[in-house]
């Protein structure tokens, strides 16, 4: 770690207004990560703007039927507040898979879409990695990639973003309240984060300077027939190796309609309209459920030591569907999948 | 057989009432509410901080390092680099006894492992040291790296463990498996393990002239000390370690490593005090790990399970520069009968830090394996893993013949199958379900380690106003030591716990030995016990020559010490108390010395071993692999027990430890740069709550008359050994997969 200026901001113009003077600055607010990658010399800010104690930390309802979530509303205060809980159950689930209580209590909803890749050639600057150093080679791809992306890879790179809660963000469609130096904007979920392709140094599309002020989720919240299930190596505190996050609508046994998305496989939550497209207007049943998943897995690949997490996702994808479909959602309290 | 000297109780002792008590914790409230001072809490005067920079390449030369962009940053004191380094009195390579392990001490520009030290930034802050340490910009010519059991050629090293012989038969394996109707072979792979204690190694060191201060943790007060003497050319006696609390070691710890050692030349370099603590990834090199393992295993047994042949070949790796060797295939040597056991180990020198002792090395390593592949014979004569365990039950020490000072393992297996409810188990695998539809699995594993005892002194004072004090520099590493010192102490003088003071922790005590080999009970316990008859020994002394104590004349009869008083052994009536006894003799303290130490006799004629019995159960998704394990229950019959809530502790950590073996922990290097990757506690994972099931130990009363005096066998490392290969046994009992490569993942169940 090298020495840093720390300032606070005291709204969300002055945050921008003193990134906009310091490139080499970042955002800070509840620090999980960045703290760390500062700590490995990943990340080298020579300014930390602390925007953790500005007015963004409320849940509200909008006109529209939705939900509006400030941008640092702490990952646990998300997961057990009462709207969630009842009408985005999925978001409150796959909040509680992630991480650990304390790093839940700490990390805000904005920093959750920010958090960096958890390969661990990414972490060592020993190492090459074409995401930290643009140029200096993949590491993981001729070497250790057990816990790599098996969807929208490229040559230069197969990294994983890690989010649990994103995914279920990128399933119930929520989008992205921005500001920046140009001013305040909004961006669909599915268009946050970025594919790697020739550029992996870029996560996401926030522009210079601008910063989340809040995620807002659209009314439908699938809050009868969703499930958020997380495969793993242990049973708490572990990264993904895959997780599928599902909402469907049934009406008489039948699918009125059905959202799909991967954790742990690709450069960003994955997303798939075409298995949805699939789904509507079927059965729920498990032949189903098993063509949905080949949909998602049709142009997987895997690098080796990642080559089983293809399967594990068809079953996993195929386990989910059903337990939405059950209305038996995973529990994340009792760990026991059902 | 001769009845064995130190197998009897002095004429003048009693077990009180402490021991055998399930006390809580002494340090319990301490470490809960933070206020236990651990080495690195203590903050002097002028003290410095030093930051180690590390090498990121494992093999090379360090060609360049910018000193000077260091020293210029604000807050830095003092570049310590091979070129600029106070003198040290032995060249740290030199191998002056067997625990003397090379250390690397900016003895040269060679790397030799990744995060080997290069350097030490010292600064008036942390933060500043960090920096500096960054701003040392290393640079490198850089050789590739040999990681990976294959990447060096092998040789039969010279011994493996303590000493052992690296090749031992007992007879003719070979032929035996030839003529053997039911064999089996396989090959087994364990990962490099990292010790991972939650206190990393740190020190915070002050000199006055030729004499040191140290506060460090170590498991071994006085070897350090001698250690540190000998590098520094300075007398042990001027050197004061105070170790008081450990947060863990498991053997890395046992003696100063580099780190530290670095920590004191810093300050000897700057003349002020010096605080030097790792961080979590620097724990991946410098202060040892547990090799990694391939295992070759070999059995005959006849149709109806009797073994007849044990052959126990072992891979293991050790640094280019220093010799410890994981004695894995030794844990074919003392469990199961067999008329033919051969084992050996062959090692290969890697680009790594020197491997070294943790928690049950070579047990571990060689235990998971052994059951395994035992498990896979008992399958293939069709027998329940338990009988078959049976068949082969050892009544002797397989390669000595000797008898076992005691042995209750059949109660193990007997109590413990019937708590677990073993006999309900079905022979083949992938036969139980739950209610949720996850295979059902149940495995077990025995559990064997040696009763070890070293040597340890203790010293005890009765003390005119009728209280104690007993001294032993003994070391509390988390398990609880200063409690059941302190409640043989107490028994040892006759006194209720809280009219003794227990010192421990500092290396001007009297030496108690280290605490390693499960053994720090049995041998720091021996000497308190030994120090504290002695002095109550003296006290009956004065009080039986004396015409005017009740006691008087009752030499021959001999008295009993219990609750500050001695009574006439044969008249209880007659009684008086230690204060009285001491005022009458003007005595004001009453001091005496004990030892503990093995009997050799009683070793060369017994089989010295705590055993156990651990039952598992694992469930597994059947579709996704998740495996989850949900029940464990150890049966172990382990000696006399001082305190039962801490033995629990210890065997229910170990069993945890050994489900974390099966499932969870690997080292994971990267092949080209020979770094690895996983050095942090978010990927280098052991379970987490939520991964332990239900934990269950039952302790099987045992006399053993000839371990030492107090019975006392051991209880720090057997819940680690038998516990790994019952649950990898559940698992393939569970699936009707045989994973043969440790931990065993979702992608091994899947695929398999």
């Amino acid at each position: 770690m090298i020495n840093f200026q720390y300032v606070r901001a005291n709204s969300i113009a002055d945050a921008v207004n003193l990134i906009a003077d310091d490139p080499a600055a970042k955002f800070v607010a509840g620090g999980t990560n960045l703290i760390d990658l500062m700590k490995m010399d990943v990340e080298q800010p020579t300014k930390l703007i602390d925007i953790s104690r500005l007015a963004l930390d409320k849940v509200e309802d909008t006109a529209e039927g939705g939900l509006r979530i400030g941008a640092m509303v702490r990952n646990s205060d998300l997961a057990y507040h009462p709207a969630v809980e009842a009408r985005y159950p999925v978001l409150s689930s796959a909040i509680r898979a992630g991480a650990s209580q304390q790093l839940r209590n700490m990390a805000s909803t904005g920093g959750n879409l920010l958090q960096r890749t958890r390969c661990a050639y990414f972490y060592d600057i020993a190492l090459p990695c074409n995401k930290r150093t643009p140029g200096s080679g993949c590491g993981a791809l001729a070497g250790h990639n057990r816990m790599h992306a098996i969807l929208g890879t490229s040559d230069a790179c197969i990294a994983v973003f890690p989010s649990d809660m994103c995914v279920a963000l990128a399933l119930l469609e929520a989008r992205v309240h921005v500001s920046g130096p140009n001013g305040a904007r909004t961006i669909a979920f599915d268009a946050f984060h970025r594919l790697p392709g020739e550029t992996p140094q870029r996560d996401n599309n926030l522009e210079p300077g601008e910063m989340i002020v809040a995620v807002e989720l659209p009314s439908a919240g699938f809050a009868s027939n969703y499930s958020y299930l997380k495969i793993r190596d242990r049973l708490s505190y572990a990264f993904a190796l895959v997780s599928v996050g599902v909402g469907l609508e049934i009406a008489d046994g039948r699918i009125k309609a059905a959202r799909l998305a991967l954790g742990g496989v690709a450069h960003k939550p994955w997303r798939d309209t075409r298995a949805e497209a699939a789904l509507a207007g079927q059965a729920a049943n498990e032949a189903v459920f098993r063509q949905a998943a080949d949909i998602v897995l049709r142009d997987a690949r895997g690098f080796g030591h990642n080559n089983f997490k293809i399967e594990l996702a068809r079953r996993a994808i195929i386990r989910a569907l059903t337990q939405a479909a059950n209305g038996t959602p995973q529990s994340q309290s009792n760990k026991k999948i059902a | 057989m001769p009845e064995l000297r130190l197998s009897q109780a002095p004429a003048h002792v009693r077990h009180g009432s402490n021991i055998g008590q399930p006390l809580t914790r002494r340090d319990g409230i301490l470490k809960v509410t933070g206020t236990a001072r651990f080495a690195a809490d203590n903050h002097l005067p002028g003290m410095l901080y030093a930051v180690i920079a590390t090498s990121s390449i494992a093999r090379g030369r360090v060609t360049f390092l910018d000193v000077e962009a260091a020293k210029h940053h604000p807050g830095i004191v003092d570049v310590m680099t091979p070129a600029h380094k106070p003198p040290l009195a032995v060249d740290p390579e030199a191998k002056t006894n067997p625990f003397a392990f090379r250390l690397d001490l900016l003895h040269s520009d060679r790397v030799r492992y990744a995060n080997q030290p290069i350097a030490v930034v010292i600064a008036e802050s942390l933060e500043a040291a960090t920096q500096g340490a960054k701003l040392l910009a290393p640079r490198y010519e850089a050789e590739p790296a040999r990681v990976g059991l294959d990447a060096n050629e092998s040789y039969v090293p010279p011994s493996v463990g303590l000493f052992n012989q690296a090749e031992v038969q007992h007879g003719d394996a070979n032929a035996a498996l030839a003529a053997a109707p039911m064999r089996i072979e396989a090959t087994y792979e364990t990962p490099a393990q990292y010790h991972n204690a939650m206190e990393p190694h740190g020190v915070v060191a002050a000199w006055d002239g030729d004499t040191l201060s140290l506060d460090m943790p170590t498991q071994g007060l006085v070897m350090t000390r001698a250690r540190i003497a000998e590098l520094f050319g300075i007398a042990p006696e001027h050197i004061h370690i105070r170790s008081p609390f450990l947060g863990g070691g498991f053997g890395s710890k046992g003696i100063a490593v580099g780190p530290q050692i670095l920590g004191i030349m810093a300050a000897r370099l700057v003349g002020r005090p010096v605080k030097l603590v790792l961080g979590r990834e620097q724990m991946y090199g410098p202060v040892g790990h547990r090799s990694a393992t391939r295992q070759t295993m070999r059995i005959g047994a006849d149709r109806d399970g009797t073994l007849t042949a044990i052959a126990h070949h072992a891979k293991i790796s050790t640094s280019t520069f220093d010799d410890f060797y994981e004695p894995a295939a030794d844990a074919s040597h003392p469990l199961y009968a067999s008329p033919a056991i051969a084992t050996s180990h062959e090692a290969v020198r890697l680009d790594i830090g020197t491997p070294l002792f943790m928690r049950a090395p070579g047990e571990a390593t060689g235990s998971i394996v052994l059951e395994s592949v035992l498990d896979e014979a008992a399958w293939a004569c069709r027998m329940d893993p338990l009988a078959f365990r049976i068949k082969n039950y050892a009544e002797v020490e397989p390669m000595s013949g000797r008898p076992f000072s005691s042995k209750r393992l059949r109660e193990c297996y007997a109590q413990g199958a019937q708590r677990f409810g073993w006999s309900q188990r079905p022979l083949a695998p992938r036969q139980m379900r739950d209610d949720a539809g996850l295979l059902v699995g149940w495995g077990m594993g025995t559990a064997i380690f040696p009763a070890l005892m070293f040597e340890a002194q203790a010293r005890a004072v009765l003390r005119s106003d009728g209280t104690g004090v007993v001294e032993s520099g003994t070391h509390d590493m988390g398990q609880g030591a200063w409690t059941a010192f302190a409640q043989i102490a107490a028994d040892s003088l006759g006194l209720d716990l809280e009219q003794i003071e227990f010192k421990a922790g500092t290396s001007d005590l009297p030496d108690a030995g280290i605490a390693g080999g499960s053994a720090h009970t049995a041998t720091a316990g021996s000497a308190i016990q030994d120090a504290g008859a002695a002095v109550i020994a003296k006290l009956a002394d004065l009080a039986t020559r004396d015409q005017h104590s009740p006691l008087f004349g009752a030499g021959n009869a001999g008295v009993i010490a219990r609750g500050g008083r001695l009574f006439r052994r044969d008249d209880e009536t007659r009684s008086e108390s230690y204060a009285d006894i001491l005022r009458r003799a003007g005595v004001n303290e009453l001091e005496a010395r004990g030892k503990g130490a093995i009997d050799p006799a009683a070793q060369a004629n017994y089989a010295m071993y705590a055993h156990g019995a651990v039952f598992a159960e694992v469930k597994v998704d059947p579709e996704l692999g998740q495996i989850r394990a949900t029940r464990m229950v150890g049966a172990f019959a382990v000696g006399r027990i001082i305190n039962p809530k801490l033995v629990r502790s210890q065997l229910f950590g170990g069993m945890i430890w050994g489900q974390s073996f099966a499932l969870n922990e690997e080292a994971i290097t990267d092949r080209r740069s020979g770094r690895i990757i996983n050095a942090n506690l978010a990927e280098y994972h052991i379970p987490v709550h939520a991964d332990v099931g239900a934990l269950d130990v039952i302790t099987v009363d045992e006399h053993d008359p000839h371990v030492n005096a107090l019975g006392i066998k051991g209880v720090g490392e057997i819940g680690v050994v038998g516990s790994a290969g019952a649950v990898a046994n559940a698992v393939w009992h569970a699936t009707g997969v045989r994973v043969r490569r440790f931990p065993i993942r979702i992608d091994d169940v899947l695929e398999g």
